[in-house]
């Protein structure tokens, strides 16, 4: 039995703590996260140079042949500081597609400019009707000529405002809800009748409606087999899931330290609300709830790692405990910071926020315990 | 055991829900349904709506324009008022001060400052919190210094909620450190915001929204005439306020409209989805607040018939502080997981999600306050253990 990092995963973990405590300060990401467009193209740049793009992909596809234990390592590493950087939306939703069914011809057009940092993707999988339902697709593709011609909305498209391509889900036959007859299709979001409305997120990261009206494609657009799609949707939305959940996990263990932190130097009473049993049980509690969420993760990493059957049972189950567990602990935590934790100058409100929404991403606990019952 | 109301606690239902039904401005009713803040200007314009039908002074005696009205009347006035999902009172000058005043003040106090709070002329803060005095609050330090007729304030007060718009600020200060228990220093004076040394700064909460502020007072000269009462009485003072404080934000029936409201909405489809009324894991959880509700109504009720019956209200006041804060906090949650990915867009423009979903996460952060502020739960747990079970 060993649970130790390889040397590699050990050497990423370290230059992406390195960089998170060199350069990437909670000023500097609430400054990223106020710019136009929610992040820093200077930081991307970085990221791409240090290669954690290129991680998840073959080496032939240009990269590092990487599984879920370096998407885990990297993850809880990035979720230190809070990086706002598309590295969900670019690397691991689009990529995830695009590295499961393009051609080597689409790959070399948007697979490796997007490894390289110079093209952003993301995929449009939510749509307003569909709660956490993925096979819940109303939007159409027709065939139009040697091409298709694609209608529908997409809801909360993670960095939808500054994505060049957006892969789109889309109904070629069936019912709305039928796994089958689900295409995917890599669309330009400056073509002719996509339209976007752009919002920031609570928890300060970037998303877009986005409409597509009579929006012509070629027949290359389709990526993979006409109505095959879904496999590789549902297996890129599995490993997205895994991935938040690392970085919640993260999350979770920051929030832990700091309320313990808080606790030792906050006086109150002429001592320190730390030695206040009340307080130190809830504080245990807390590091019972990043110690369950850490092995867990563990599991679930290690059985998706190998494949098999019981891989959805470990992503649905790390989900559920970090949308159930991890919510709680935040809010033990701006409990125990009082008046501070509920302020936007200190950090602890944005782990809370983005903990809070990682709950609600790719189905919160309800939903991910009811696919366990 | 019954709960029946008279004929004449009938007709005085009736009376106040005619009143909600046709008198709330829809305006402002539909911002308040949407769960959005409302500006100052509305705020003022529905309390003196209330002091035009002579219900702004709801606790406050007769003499000073007050109500009058019975334990009863009050509770059946509070139900209707939260059934209506009516904005809640800005509590800082009627629930507040006034009382401290009318109850503690001199004539010329009074007569000065009574009205306009009534009226909703004259808008109130409160100068308690400072950044080294929170749960702990006696250990305020904040000086007020006696030279001549004047007190001079040297400190910082925070967490003042709303004190961007008021015109005065009431404050506990330190005006004698002689003492053998540090509540023995603490008075209770009022301050005019407008003052020479008074800075304010705005503190940003965690939704983004200017709701608290930091005070700075740099040798701001006060009247001597401002002290209420005697000085080192602040500390009592201060306390009768803070128990009507935390009554109001048991919350009871607003939270009843809310629950209500939800269940309306979940049976609904919304964005064509199916209604989520068909998860029996939501609708569990949101059945499981309605019993908790349920129990706080009740406690309110068992506590209302003590008090009807001649009893003094003990530390009911932080149990119900309690639970209904934490009730507050449980329906914002069930409000935002209703809205699954829609709960996420912050501040989008028209259209994005329906009706009231983008404010459903900004509420469950912004009220992450209420097991906060007025007495940590934790402060009330201890007061509760002390005072009830004599630990």
């Amino acid at each position: 039995m060993d649970f130790s990092l390889t040397e590699v995963q050990a050497m990423l973990a370290d230059s992406v703590d390195k960089y998170v405590a060199n350069e990437y300060d909670f000023e500097t990401r609430q400054a990223y996260a106020g710019s136009e467009t929610g992040f820093s193209a200077d930081a991307w740049a970085t990221m791409a140079d240090l290669g954690w793009t290129a991680v998840p992909f073959s080496e032939e596809d240009g990269g590092f042949g990487g599984g879920p234990v370096d998407m885990m390592v990297l993850m809880q590493h990035l979720a230190r500081g809070l990086v706002v950087e598309p590295y969900l939306a670019n690397v691991i939703l689009a990529g995830g597609v695009l590295r499961r069914l393009a051609s080597p011809e689409q790959k070399s057009r948007w697979l490796q400019p997007m490894i390289g940092g110079e093209l952003h993707a993301t995929l449009a999988f939510n749509e307003p009707q569909a709660r956490f339902d993925l096979a819940s697709v109303s939007t159409t593709a027709s065939r139009d000529g040697d091409g298709w011609v694609v209608n529908g909305h997409k809801g909360v498209v993670l960095n939808g405002d500054t994505s060049d391509l957006v892969i789109v889900p889309a109904r070629t036959s069936g019912d709305m809800h039928d796994t089958a007859g689900i295409s995917m299709f890599a669309v330009l979001a400056d073509a002719e009748g996509v339209s976007r409305n752009a919002y920031a997120t609570v928890d300060g990261l970037r998303a877009a409606e986005i409409r597509l009206d009579n929006v012509r494609v070629p027949a290359d657009a389709l990526l993979g087999q006409v109505d095959e799609g879904f496999a590789a949707l549902d297996a890129t939305i599995d490993e997205a899931t895994l991935a938040v959940c690392a970085e919640a996990v993260g999350i979770m263990q920051i929030l832990k330290d700091k309320t313990v932190e808080y606790s030792k130097n906050r006086v109150q009473f002429g001592l320190p609300i730390g030695s206040f049993q009340a307080l130190q049980h809830r504080m245990v509690d807390m590091l019972s709830a990043c110690e369950k969420a850490q092995s867990l993760l563990v599991w679930a990493v290690m059985t998706c790692a190998a494949g098999g059957e019981d891989a959805k049972r470990a992503v649905s189950s790390i989900k559920y405990l970090v949308g159930s567990d991890g919510r709680r602990l935040a809010e033990e935590a701006v409990q125990i910071h009082g008046g501070m934790g509920v302020t936007w100058e200190l950090d602890v409100a944005h782990y809370f926020k983005r903990l809070v929404v990682i709950g609600t991403l790719f189905g919160n606990a309800d939903y991910h315990l009811d696919k366990l019952a | 055991m019954h709960v029946t109301f008279s004929e004449a606690e009938l007709a005085f239902r009736d009376e106040v829900r005619a009143f909600f039904r046709d008198e709330y401005p829809d305006d402002i009713r539909a911002q308040v349904d949407a769960g959005e803040d409302l500006s100052p200007e509305d705020q003022v314009r529905w309390q003196k709506i209330l002091h035009g039908r002579g219900w702004a002074g709801v606790n406050w005696p007769v003499e000073y324009g007050g109500t009058g009205w019975t334990p009863v009347q009050k509770y059946i006035y509070s139900r209707e008022e939260g059934f209506a999902n009516a904005p809640l009172f800005i509590p800082f000058g009627v629930n507040m001060v006034g009382p401290v005043i009318y109850t503690f003040g001199s004539r010329e106090q009074k007569e000065r400052f009574l009205p306009d709070i009534l009226a909703s002329n004259v808008w109130w803060c409160q100068g308690y919190s400072e950044p080294g005095a929170g749960s702990d609050l006696a250990s305020l330090k904040t000086k007020a210094d006696l030279v001549g007729d004047r007190y001079v304030v040297n400190g910082t007060k925070t967490w003042t909620t709303l004190g961007q718009h008021a015109d005065w600020i009431f404050c506990l200060v330190r005006t004698s450190s002689d003492v053998a228990r540090r509540q023995e220093g603490i008075s209770f004076l009022l301050v005019d915001m407008d003052s020479p040394g008074i800075s304010v700064k705005p503190i940003i909460l965690l939704d983004g929204t200017h709701e608290v502020n930091e005070i700075h007072f740099d040798d701001v000269e006060v009247p001597a005439g401002n002290l209420v009462g005697e000085e080192g009485k602040g500390w009592t003072y201060g306390k009768v306020l803070l128990q009507h404080e935390r009554t109001n934000s048991a919350n009871t029936f607003r939270s009843a409209y809310r629950l209500r409201k939800l269940r309306e909405q979940v049976a609904t489809p919304v964005r064509g989805a199916p209604p989520l009324a068909d998860d029996p894991n939501f609708m569990r959880r949101l059945a499981a607040v309605e019993v908790d509700l349920k129990s706080l109504e009740y406690i309110e009720l068992r506590t209302l018939a003590a008090v009807a019956s001649g009893k003094a209200p003990g530390p009911e006041s932080s149990l119900l502080k309690m639970i209904g804060t934490e009730i507050v906090q449980a329906i914002d949650a069930l409000y935002m997981d209703a809205a699954g990915y829609y709960a996420l867009p912050y501040r989008p423009q028209a259209g994005v999600g329906a009706d009231n979903e983008h404010t459903t996460a900004l509420n469950y952060f912004n009220h992450r306050k209420v097991t906060i502020f007025a007495g940590s739960n934790e402060i009330q747990k201890n007061i509760i253990a002390k005072h009830v079970l004599g630990l």
